[in-house]
């Protein structure tokens, strides 16, 4: 069975054609179809990160960090450079030690492991291909390391050159190919020894923006029919959410947050996180009633809203953020009743959006996203045209404020 | 005017650079004693060198002393290379600074203290003595000339092959030493070539048991100018050509 040519969509159709016969052998069909299993939703924990703390010349990269990683899944480390993302990867690599705490996969503790005797695989940052070996060399490099029979090797290279459509290059050295087919022999390389994690260290960073978006595609298509565990590094945001089950976002080697990229985009956890992933405008607002059983109503610049009630507690008269991303802004016209006098000071014409700047009379910025409208295409705004800005009600998301200090903001919310 | 000038300057500087050369060659064919007057073409002697034992054996002595000592500098430069690259350790600094300065010092110096160190040990002159005073001047250039590689080498090169199952020992063989391979070459026959010709180093440490190409011909020319010395020289040359060639070939297809 070639694991490299399922796909879990595949195994799928095998279930219902198969059900009705009488001899289908269900063992075997489990047996056999462990992307079945992956893609199910009964997710194991794989990896082990406990209580993970480094340091660098006297500086915390890492402190006493905790990490589940599931099996199958595609999370990823996200972050500003520096945040430790990249540091924890190569942890889980074995090239650099914690100074405490403990990596395991299930029960087989990996802490002292050296690089050569764990079963993850990495994809650097710069490719890291051997320049003085054609690209079939390479690949089959892990398996000779294993010594596999010959023939083994030759089979599973070309397969893997095949799944990343480079089944033709195979005699080309690095230099002869371009950033993107190195890109995928990297991949191909880590991933022939078919690994139980495959790390990849801010892979795509050095692409240009429209081949990166290829790759992510392709990556994503790879890790489905692999159904391997993929951690991911980045400090690219679009990327992560994109492409991630879940998203670890990292601060001064904190988790600030961990979720779906849709619980990290909608419902940050800090302003941390909020202000990193995506743009955001916040709004002050102050508690005027929250005596309800769950909603309370806020005065944002002089509008009386009603929120639903935060998971954070809230007195009357309490201070908070509203948080409203640029596409849940509505720009109204001047003459409307609700929302907030300001006037148009920069518009920004994106293809599918019209992104503009909005100056509140009291001098706040507010950044609104909208979308073409069908009924009107031409839909334009003058710089200096008076609008009002609202939104819709439920699609604002509270947090409390936090001290200012930056390196406080991170202690508090981790 | 204004274009015939640098060319003449510059056919001057060639003939100047060129001439000697080519009046040696040509003259290492001359059916004649003396140095002056052509007397017709002949191998005479190339024969006559070939006959003179001593000249023989000297030239096989150079040889095999340039080949043993580039051989043992590149083993030790390269170590040291990859040590000054690789690690961080005391006196790592003073280490490098002391290469430099067995490069920069006046050969002369080395030479004469060299040979204070053997008297004073009560080393017996001879190949050894020669051998270990062309791997003291060789070993910086060796140094050198791989570190420069391995400042151009990605890192992650090792950490690559090491995640991909391979031991420190299997990835310096199957990954480190082929990346550096053009510069442990270079640095071999760059070593090679110093140890063929150097005359102020071994004229202090060579001994009567073993007699070296450069210093027999060196006492040839002391007593007259004989043509056989054209020919050698002439040898010499063609040799000296196709070990360049050589060398640029194998950089050539390294680069490929």
């Amino acid at each position: 069975m070639s694991r490299f040519v399922q796909r879990p969509d595949e195994a799928c159709a095998g279930l219902s054609e198969k059900t009705d016969s009488p001899l289908f052998d269900w063992v075997g069909f489990w047996k056999n179809r462990p992307l079945f299993l992956w893609a199910g939703p009964m997710k194991q924990t794989l990896l082990f990160l406990s209580n993970l703390t480094k340091e660098f010349d006297g500086k915390k990269v890492l402190d006493s960090l905790n990490l589940e990683i599931l099996d199958g899944e595609f999370i990823t480390l996200l972050g500003p450079s520096g945040c430790g993302k990249t540091t924890l990867l190569r942890m889980m690599a074995g090239f650099e030690h914690p100074d405490e705490g403990t990596i395991a996969l299930g029960s087989r503790d990996l802490t002292h492991t050296p690089p050569e005797h764990r079963p993850l695989n990495t994809v650097f940052q710069h490719y890291a291909l051997f320049p003085h070996m054609s690209v079939f060399d390479n690949v089959a490099y892990g398996l000779k390391m294993e010594k596999r029979p010959k023939e083994e090797i030759r089979q599973r290279v070309e397969e893997a050159l095949a799944m990343v459509q480079l089944e033709d290059f195979s005699r080309r050295k690095p230099h002869q190919l371009s950033g993107g087919q190195q890109q995928r022999v990297a991949i191909a390389r880590a991933v022939v020894k078919r690994p139980k994690v495959l790390l990849l260290d801010e892979p795509l960073s050095a692409l240009d923006y429209k081949l990166r978006r290829t790759m992510q595609v392709e990556l994503k298509r790879l890790q489905r029919e692999l159904g391997i565990t993929f951690v991911f590094v980045t400090h690219d945001q679009e990327e992560a959410l994109s492409m991630s089950d879940r998203v670890v976002v990292l601060k001064d080697g904190l988790i600030q947050q961990l979720g779906t990229p849709r619980e990290v985009y909608e419902r940050p956890a800090n302003l941390f996180t909020a202000r990193f992933v995506g743009e955001t405008n916040f709004f002050p607002g102050r508690v005027e009633q929250a005596h309800e059983e769950d909603t309370i109503i806020v005065d944002v610049f002089g509008l009386k809203r009603t929120f639903r009630k935060p998971d954070f507690p809230v007195t009357v008269g309490q201070s908070l953020h509203v948080l409203l991303r640029p596409e849940d802004i509505r720009v109204l016209a001047p003459g409307d009743d609700e929302g907030v006098a300001g006037k148009v000071v920069e518009r920004n014409y994106k293809g599918s959006t019209l992104d503009s700047v909005i100056h509140l009379e009291d001098g706040t910025e507010v950044l609104a996203s909208e979308f073409f409208d069908e009924d009107d295409p031409t839909f334009d705004y003058r710089l200096g045209e008076p609008v009002k800005v609202s939104w819709v009600d439920g699609w604002e998301w509270l947090l409390p404020t936090e001290p200012e200090t930056p390196s406080e903001e991170a202690g508090t919310d981790a | 005017m204004s274009r015939w000038l640098p060319r003449t300057y510059l056919t001057l500087i060639y003939l100047l650079l060129y001439v000697p050369i080519v009046v040696l060659v040509v003259f290492s064919f001359n059916d004649s004693r003396t140095g002056y007057e052509w007397g017709g073409l002949s191998l005479r002697w190339y024969d006559a060198l070939f006959n003179n034992r001593a000249m023989v054996q000297a030239m096989w002595n150079s040889l095999w002393l340039a080949l043993s000592a580039a051989t043992v500098s590149t083993l030790i430069g390269a170590l040291t290379a990859l040590a000054l690259h690789r690690y961080r350790f005391r006196g790592k600094n003073v280490l490098n600074g002391m290469l430099f300065v067995v490069m920069m010092s006046p050969e002369i110096v080395l030479a004469i203290s060299l040979l204070a160190l053997f008297l004073l040990v009560g080393f017996q002159l001879g190949y050894v003595s020669l051998l270990l005073a062309h791997v003291t001047f060789c070993l910086p250039f060796v140094v050198i000339t791989v570190m420069a590689r391995l400042s151009g080498f990605d890192e992650r090169l090792p950490e690559a092959a090491r995640d991909l199952g391979a031991n420190d020992f299997t990835m310096t063989r199957t990954v480190l030493i082929p990346v550096i391979m053009p510069a442990l070459l270079a640095g071999w026959l760059l070593g090679f070539t110093l140890s063929l010709d150097d005359v102020v180093v071994s004229t202090f440490v060579s001994g009567p048991s073993y007699e070296i190409l450069p210093l027999r011909i060196y006492s040839m020319v002391r007593v007259g100018l004989k043509p056989e010395v054209n020919a050698l020289g002439t040898l010499l040359l063609v040799f000296s050509l196709v070990m360049l060639m050589l060398s640029q070939w194998i950089l050539l297809r390294s680069k490929r």
